[in-house]
């Protein structure tokens, strides 16, 4: 079958099988492999992306689900050769170590700063509950996410 | 150096990040190489049965199948995984299961395939005639007359004992005041790297040359491992670790998918992947723990404690990995901890059983032994009615008394355990926090505070000290290039650690060049000199030494060099500002680039001199660090639901001397969140019949964010002398003070109810069974 999106901006379209999932999609067709399997069952989150707009875990969407959608990938986070402020937040603030976590958990991140600009520390980990990360203990990231926050605030406040 | 340093010290954002926050990072599935082959291994559902039959016929001739291997296709052909600890039994140890499985998950079949969906859809064809056989899950009954047997030839499941018997503690029971008798389990982890191992083989036919990108810790190890089990030439194998997804001890090791991916891709021709799901990883990577220990304590009246024994039953799993005997030594050498406990003597009973092995998990057996301590400490407080803090300090080492030599044989190389404990104790507001807690319990609230004083052996260390082939020293080049920047190779495999930033810290200071100017490169054998890698805090003690013998050996060439160049003595001069510099005047300097260009040979001053700036070290540490500290957790725990909240979390660790305090704090965290998951949250479980209950994320209760606390850190600082940066090592730490820290702080809570142990992990149930049974009686 043939499915037809856009990707981190650029219109694309492909012949699938209709069981491919749309992290295999993005890397073995698109060739985009910053977004990472870590469970296939939804568990870990580490396959987040944004499909028009929303996080979803790409290892349980069908990418025929996708069809006729935007999907933004860690790829597509910076714009003009500048880090988006989450990717500056986790840079800041050591909120990676393995690095393997973090793409799923920015798109996350991105998420929630899409929803709510000022998140308290509750609400981050709230918010992260489906990410799961094996090196930092969180905290770092936390600090990331608000660290990202402030900073949108910042730009939006200009 | 009389120049203050620049980098080493000071906050600084890693050098490792922006590939990885970018998405550009390429771990082993990253790696892209035209006509790849997917492997997809078929396991077994069974904890142990016999093979009768198995039919690929279906398989073979499914779409895209290149090829359907079973373990008696591998017979004579290739070799085992080796254990290079020693033990009495070692079995053999198949790439792919032969007449017999031993624990669910073991591997049966491999199917070779052009894609991953299509070699799936052919392992589901492959027929397999199991004969189910009785079996065992529990390593006391594996050790009990008429159990299920795992490995015939050995006639039972005992692999191997360690005993270190001392007379003087019999004599010391005999002789306390009271004698304290407990049995306590560590349980089952597993260490859940959110990268699954992976591998990709790629052989060149016309060479005979075999590239393996793996996820590993230990890309060079893992070459001579590989290259013995598939007689090849070493020098004809080249091992990568790309981006590594987390290791935590789980990569520091040889598995069967290592050899038998090599094996495939020689066979076809063709380049094979394997990339394991999170399924297997939780059934086929290697678990951490699973030791149950009796203990005896002697003890005085007063709280002090005469003697240490131990009997440990530690469960190997079916088959014996890289290491799997040796991790329970760590635990009883290390058991007396931070005490000045006279006499110590325990005995190990290792022991096959129906699943996965165990072998190196964050700690490797310390963990174990700080739980052990922390536990008797505050047993031997519970029994006497003693505050937990004055039993610590009547048993803690003094630190006039460093070096001590333990009861068990140790140097512990500097340490001042009263401070840390001193420091936790005053930011927690010990003294209120106490009062806070009477008066909460007046109203019906459970609060309690846990104390864990650690001590933990790091920067392994003397090469005697470790079984053969995987020795305690480590390896670095150091190398100016012709531009005056520098590279540094190094033997280590840092996978999450940051040592890139790290040794960049340390290089660029040494040198008086901007930390840009420097790049760390490992993890590629073909590369990088023979290096050992990164396991058990060892990174920057050990590794770290070797570059920094590197750095001088370039340093004392680059300053006599100099010394021709300005007329000035080596010792008078000072690298700074990207110059040679005298000491005494910063303002006589020539630039570094014209040193470099000396060195290199083109205005060279010194006849004879060696053209050149590439220095290679090798490390041999004559001890071992040990890094200590004191953790205290305050918690409440719900009576009617038994769920715990946190209320503080204190972390007051000395590594030494700190390089980054970044990734110090990084290093903290990440051990606590492992440790506190293994005191609340964490359990592999088999079931009585060896059947794997915990084999998805959704059943392994790996820890989430709003699972643990906000950590507040604080450090002493007791350099250690055995290394020239004066660090101990923080990789593992935090697990290590933080399991009997929380267990401590919960049972604390439970103790009016006259509770005084209850075996991790402290889930909400046990502890509202706690609060129920109290209430009946």
């Amino acid at each position: 079958m043939r499915v037809n999106l856009t990707i981190n901006g650029q219109p694309r379209g492909d012949e699938i099988e209709p069981r491919l999932l749309l992290v295999h999609y993005l890397r073995e067709v698109a060739g985009l492999t910053g977004t990472h399997v870590g469970c296939e069952t939804t568990l870990c989150g580490a396959c987040t992306v944004l499909l028009d707009g929303k996080a979803v875990k790409s290892c349980t969407v069908l990418a025929a689900q996708a069809d006729g959608a935007s999907v933004t990938t860690v790829e597509g986070l910076a714009k003009d050769g500048k880090f988006h402020p989450i990717q500056e937040g986790f840079w800041e603030e050591h909120g990676l170590q393995c690095g393997y976590c973090t793409p799923g958990m920015m798109m996350a991140a991105v998420d929630l700063l899409n929803r709510t600009t000022n998140p308290g520390e509750d609400e981050i980990r709230h918010a992260l509950e489906g990410n799961l990360c094996r090196c930092t203990g969180y905290q770092h990231i936390i600090k990331a996410v608000q660290y990202a926050a402030e900073k949108m605030r910042a730009t939006a406040g200009r | 150096m009389a120049v203050i340093p620049k980098f080493v010290g000071a906050r600084i954002k890693r050098r490792e990040d922006p590939r990885l926050i970018s998405g550009t990072a390429t771990y082993v599935d990253d790696v892209r190489l035209p006509d790849t082959l997917t492997a997809v291994v078929l396991r077994s559902p069974h904890p142990h049965a016999r093979i009768n039959s198995i039919d690929v016929a279906a398989a073979r001739s499914a779409p895209g199948v290149v090829a359907v291997l079973t373990g008696e296709d591998l017979k004579g052909k290739v070799g085992g995984i080796p254990c290079v600890a020693p033990a009495e039994h070692i079995p053999f140890h198949p790439l792919l299961a032969q007449g017999k499985v031993r624990f669910v998950g073991e591997s049966v079949a491999v199917v070779v395939a052009s894609d991953a969906y299509l070699a799936q859809d052919a392992a589901d064809l492959i027929d397999v005639d199991y004969d189910p056989l009785d079996a065992v899950s529990d390593p006391e009954k594996a050790l009990a007359d008429g159990a299920p047997i795992l490995h015939e030839e050995f006639g039972a499941n005992l692999a191997t004992r360690a005993l270190i018997p001392n007379p003087a503690v019999d004599e010391a029971i005999a002789k306390a005041d009271r004698v304290i008798k407990f049995r306590i389990v560590n349980q089952r982890l597993a260490p859940v790297p959110m990268e699954t191992r992976g591998v990709l083989a790629q052989w060149h036919q016309a060479s005979g040359q075999l590239t393996l990108w793996t996820s590993t810790q230990i890309p060079h190890l893992l070459r001579s491992a590989l290259a013995a089990v598939l007689s090849l030439p070493e020098n004809r194998v080249r091992v990568i670790a790309p981006e590594v997804g987390g290791g935590f001890g789980a990569k520091l090791n040889f598995y069967r998918e290592e050899a038998l991916v090599a094996y495939l891709s020689r066979m076809l021709g063709r380049p094979v992947k394997w990339i394991e799901r999170r399924r297997e990883n939780l059934a086929t990577t290697t678990h951490g723990r699973d030791q149950i220990t009796y203990l005896e304590v002697p003890v005085k009246n007063d709280g002090t404690v005469l003697a240490l024994k131990a009997k440990f039953i530690c469960d190997m799993g079916a088959y014996l990995q890289l290491l799997t005997p040796a991790i329970p030594g760590f635990s009883g050498l290390m058991m007396t901890g931070c005490y000045k406990i006279p006499a110590m003597s325990f005995e190990q009973v290792m022991v096959f059983t129906n699943k996965m092995a165990t072998d190196a998990y964050r700690g490797a057996g310390r963990p174990e032994a700080a739980y052990i301590a922390e536990r008797t400490m505050d047993m031997v407080a519970a029994e006497l009615g003693l505050d937990p803090v004055e039993v610590r300090r009547r048993n803690f080492i003094p630190k006039e008394a460093f070096p001590y030599a333990t009861c068990a044989g140790l140097v512990y190389d500097s340490g001042d355990y009263n401070a840390a404990l001193n420091k936790a104790l005053e930011i927690v507001d010990y003294p209120k926090m106490r009062a806070e807690q009477a008066e909460a319990l007046k109203h019906g609230r459970y609060i309690g505070i846990g104390i864990a004083s650690y001590v933990e052996i790091c920067g392994i260390g003397p090469s005697a000290m470790l079984p053969p082939k995987v020795p305690g020293w480590e390896s670095a080049t150091v190398r100016m290039e012709p531009d005056s920047r520098i590279t540094v190779l190094t033997g280590i495999s840092p996978h999450g650690q940051g040592q890139e930033t790290t040794f960049a810290q340390m290089a660029a200071d040494a040198f008086g060049v901007d930390i840009d100017d420097v790049a760390v490169v490992h993890g590629d054998t073909a590369i990088v000199q023979y290096g050992v890698g990164t396991f058990g805090s060892r990174g920057l003690s050990v590794g770290g030494t070797a570059v920094m013998m590197s750095v001088g050996k370039l340093q004392e060439k680059l300053k006599k060099i100099a010394s021709t160049m300005m007329e000035a003595p080596p010792d008078q001069l000072t690298f700074t500002n990207r110059t040679v510099a005298l000491k005494s005047d910063a303002a006589k300097a020539i630039p570094l680039q014209a040193v470099v260009d000396a060195a290199y040979g083109w205005k060279m001053p010194i006849p004879g001199m060696e053209p050149g700036l590439d220095a290679t070290s090798v490390f041999e540490p004559t001890g071992c660090t040990f890094p200590f500290g004191t953790h205290i957790a305050v918690v409440e725990i719900d009576p009617d639901t038994g769920v715990v909240t946190f209320l503080r979390y204190v972390a007051v660790d000395d590594c030494g001397n700190i390089i980054s305090p970044l990734l110090v704090a990084g290093q903290v965290h990440g051990g606590i969140a492992q440790g506190i998951a293994q005191a609340l949250y964490e359990e592999v479980v088999y079931d009585e019949n060896g059947q794997l209950v915990t084999a998805t994320l959704m059943d392994y209760a790996a820890p989430r964010a709003r699972m643990l606390p906000h950590y507040e850190l604080a450090h002493t600082v007791t350099p250690s002398p055995l290394n020239p940066m004066g660090v101990k090592g923080v990789g593992e730490a935090g697990t290590i003070g933080s399991t009997p820290c929380m267990v401590n702080a919960v049972l604390d809570a439970l103790k009016p109810l006259g509770v005084r142990h209850i075996d991790m992990p402290l889930r909400p149930e046990k502890l509202w069974r706690a609060f129920k049974d109290a209430k009946k009686a």
